[in-house]
């Protein structure tokens, strides 16, 4: 379900105002737009400009969007929850040593805790990365490559 | 260690130099002394090659005998040591590896020059990863020096200082020939053999508590002499404030570090794309994860099978701990079992400290000619492959540098040199990285500041720790000038780097919203994010 999302998602966005102006013609607004003439043809734009119209795309801002929406939060909670752990283990020995099961203690279980959060978090963000933004990321690459070849040849 | 264990260790890691030098061989018959070929193989490796390359470049004999002896002498608190330097991964997965391959060539240097001045950010980045390099590589050659002699039993300062020299030639002779694409195969054969000998281990030591993980730990509690105290957190670091402090500095530094690694960070430039980058972080999570997890079994094993009172008399930092399990899971002293086993575990110690050193080796000599080189040479004819040879060169003259300090530094406790380097990579090469990558009007001068900023703070704190004067354990023991409390200066020079970065943004000349000052920003965010552009 979540494919069919990022697919819809990034089909839906590449529609947009930027890559109908780029399917058009490379021109800012004060320049004719159909007629583009052999002399701008010949000469590609320049990278800057290139780079600043995709990063003002909407299909950009949005994987941009996507990927700092779920990094930043997840970087926020795993580094406050490993330094919860070792502030914890350092400063409250007396609550890591209560026994939980058998030998098992409570810093035995959060010491796992911690190899679990990070197996779990690897594969959360391998998993949002293939289905939300890979796709996209990838036609926005070809995208800017063939703008930057100067396109319409 | 009787002689038959020591000849067939010695034959054992025989075969591994000999194989290593075919590889190297190999890889330097087929080469053309491009950059792309000598700093990252070419980029053709596939995300589970390089995953086994990354797990080899990171799992040092530090971590396969010296935190399996820490748990076994300790207990818990080595567990702690574990935890750090896995999650350290999830850093370097979520906010770094994709966005560095995208945006980068060769070396960090190459992220920060997209969007900076070139020549200062490449100068600071290079002179701070080659700070971080060699660090970290006279505590691996310094730590090779003791393991051969205590494995061998060569109690001589001979032996060891011939261990420094030849591995230090090994090294060399790998990267300045085989380059990149030798040094990754060797990551790999050795990640696999480390992996191989800790599983061969881990179920020996399941087996002979009848895969009964409760009865292991209590066991273990009950021959470590300290009961149930062993299995909590506190025997290590429980020591006072100073002590629990330090610990969470060292904690800091494992954690921010890793991402800040330069031979880490020129690892997911051999890959071709980004998500292959990312797939083998993901690789090297699951191995690395799984490695420490065998080194928890194995260290609480070493206290439960040999009792820590047996460990600590063997070696007093416990780094004899996993070859004598080996030993006694193999039959015993004498058998022909346990003579296999400890010649297995002493020959794999061997192939992880060549295999690391090769890796940092490498990444120095990237940074010494692709960013000091490349910024300080004034001569016009200078060409990508005249770079190679430079690069060459450099890693000889590293190679002969970490041999002269590994020598000086022989009978010297460089142990926290580890923690070290850690934390100067957390310091002055994270708060660079993540602010360029992330911060709009990050400029040139916050830049150059916060490496600096993050680098001197840190080498200096650690001068006036306790580490280097003031105790009996301390290098200059004789004298006193230490004023910084803690052995690992990461709470504070981290900070500082960060710190250091935003100030010289805040009070940079160049104006933030400039045209070519967002325009660069926006080649950097749209390059990260998509890989247009890139190498």
């Amino acid at each position: 379900m979540d494919m069919h999302n990022a697919r819809d998602a990034g089909a839906a966005r590449l529609d947009d105002p930027w890559y109908d102006a780029l399917a058009s013609g490379w021109g800012g607004p004060d320049e004719p737009d159909e007629t583009a003439g052999p002399p701008r043809r010949a000469r590609p734009p320049a990278a800057e400009e290139v780079y600043t119209e995709v990063h003002g795309s909407a299909a950009f801002q949005e994987v941009r969007r996507r990927y700092r929406r779920f990094v930043f939060p997840a970087a926020a909670a795993f580094l406050l929850w490993y330094l919860a752990y070792v502030v914890a283990a350092t400063t409250a020995p007396g609550v890591m040593a209560r026994p939980v099961a058998g030998a098992l203690n409570v810093a035995m279980v959060a010491g796992l805790a911690q190899f679990a959060t990070t197996f779990l978090l690897t594969w959360a963000y391998a998993r949002h990365a293939r289905l939300r933004r890979d796709r996209v990321a990838l036609e926005l690459r070809w995208v800017t490559q063939e703008m930057m070849r100067g396109h319409g040849r | 260690m009787t002689g038959n264990q020591q000849s067939l260790a010695l034959l054992l890691f025989g075969v591994f130099v000999a194989a290593t030098l075919a590889i190297t061989t190999w890889a330097s018959r087929r080469r053309q002394g491009s950059p792309e070929e000598f700093y990252a193989g070419g980029r053709l490796f596939s995300p589970m090659e390089n995953g086994f390359a990354i797990a080899g470049d990171y799992m040092s004999a530090a971590s396969f005998l010296g935190i399996s002896g820490l748990i076994a002498l300790f207990g818990y608190d080595g567990v702690l040591y574990c935890v750090g330097f896995l999650v350290a991964w999830l850093v370097v997965l979520l906010l770094v590896a994709e966005l560095v391959r995208n945006c980068g060539r060769f070396t960090l240097a190459d992220v920060l020059a997209a969007r900076m001045s070139e020549r200062p950010v490449r100068i600071a980045a290079g002179v701070s990863s080659v700070t971080v390099c060699v660090l970290y590589l006279v505590a691996q050659m310094v730590g090779a020096g003791s393991l051969v002699a205590l494995l061998l039993d060569e109690t001589g300062s001979r032996a060891r200082s011939w261990t420094v020299i030849g591995v230090g030639t090994l090294m060399v002779v790998f990267v300045a020939l085989g380059g990149m694409r030798a040094t990754t195969w060797i990551q790999i054969v050795k990640a696999v053999l480390l992996m191989g000998g800790a599983v061969a281990l881990t179920v020996l030591v399941l087996v002979r508590f009848h895969g009964d993980i409760d009865s292991l730990l209590s066991t273990a509690a009950r021959h470590s002499g300290h009961g149930s105290d062993f299995l909590a957190p506190g025997l290590a670091y429980g020591d006072g404030w100073t002590a629990r402090l330090d610990f969470v500095s060292l904690g800091v530094a494992l954690v921010l570090g890793t991402a800040g690694l330069p031979h880490i960070l020129s690892r997911f430039y051999t890959v071709p794309t980004a998500p292959a980058a990312r797939r083998s972080v993901i690789w090297s999570i699951g191995l690395i994860g799984g490695f420490y997890l065998m080194t928890i079994v194995l260290g609480f094993g070493a206290a439960a099978v040999l009792g820590s009172d047996a460990v600590r008399s063997s070696n007093a930092a416990g780094n004899t701990a996993v070859p004598l399990l080996a030993l006694d899971l193999g039959g015993g002293a004498g058998s022909t079992g346990g003579t296999v086993l400890f010649a297995i575990v002493a020959a794999v110690a061997f192939a992880t400290i060549l295999a690391v050193v090769a890796g940092i080796t490498l990444a120095s000599s990237a940074s010494v000619a692709h960013d000091l080189y490349a910024s300080l040479s004034r001569r016009k004819d200078r060409t990508p492959r005249s770079e190679v040879a430079v690069a060459r060169v450099a890693a000889v003259g590293i190679g002969a540098a970490a041999i002269g300090l590994g020598l000086l530094a022989d009978d010297l406790n460089v142990a926290f040199l580890v923690g070290l380097a850690f934390a100067a990579a957390a310091s002055a090469n994270l708060p660079v990285l993540l602010y360029s990558l992330f911060w709009r009007r990050f400029t040139t001068r916050g830049a150059v500041w916060s490496v600096y900023g993050g680098l001197v703070p840190a080498v200096v704190l650690v001068v006036f720790s306790p580490v280097v004067s003031g105790g009996p354990e301390a290098i200059f023991s004789g004298v006193d000038f230490h004023l910084f409390p803690l052995q690992n200066p990461g709470l504070v020079s981290v900070p500082l780097g960060f710190l250091a970065g935003w100030l010289g943004t805040v009070l940079s000349d160049e104006a933030a919203d400039a045209r070519g000052h967002a325009a660069r920003h926006a080649e950097t965010e749209v390059r990260a994010l998509t890989g247009a552009g890139a190498a």
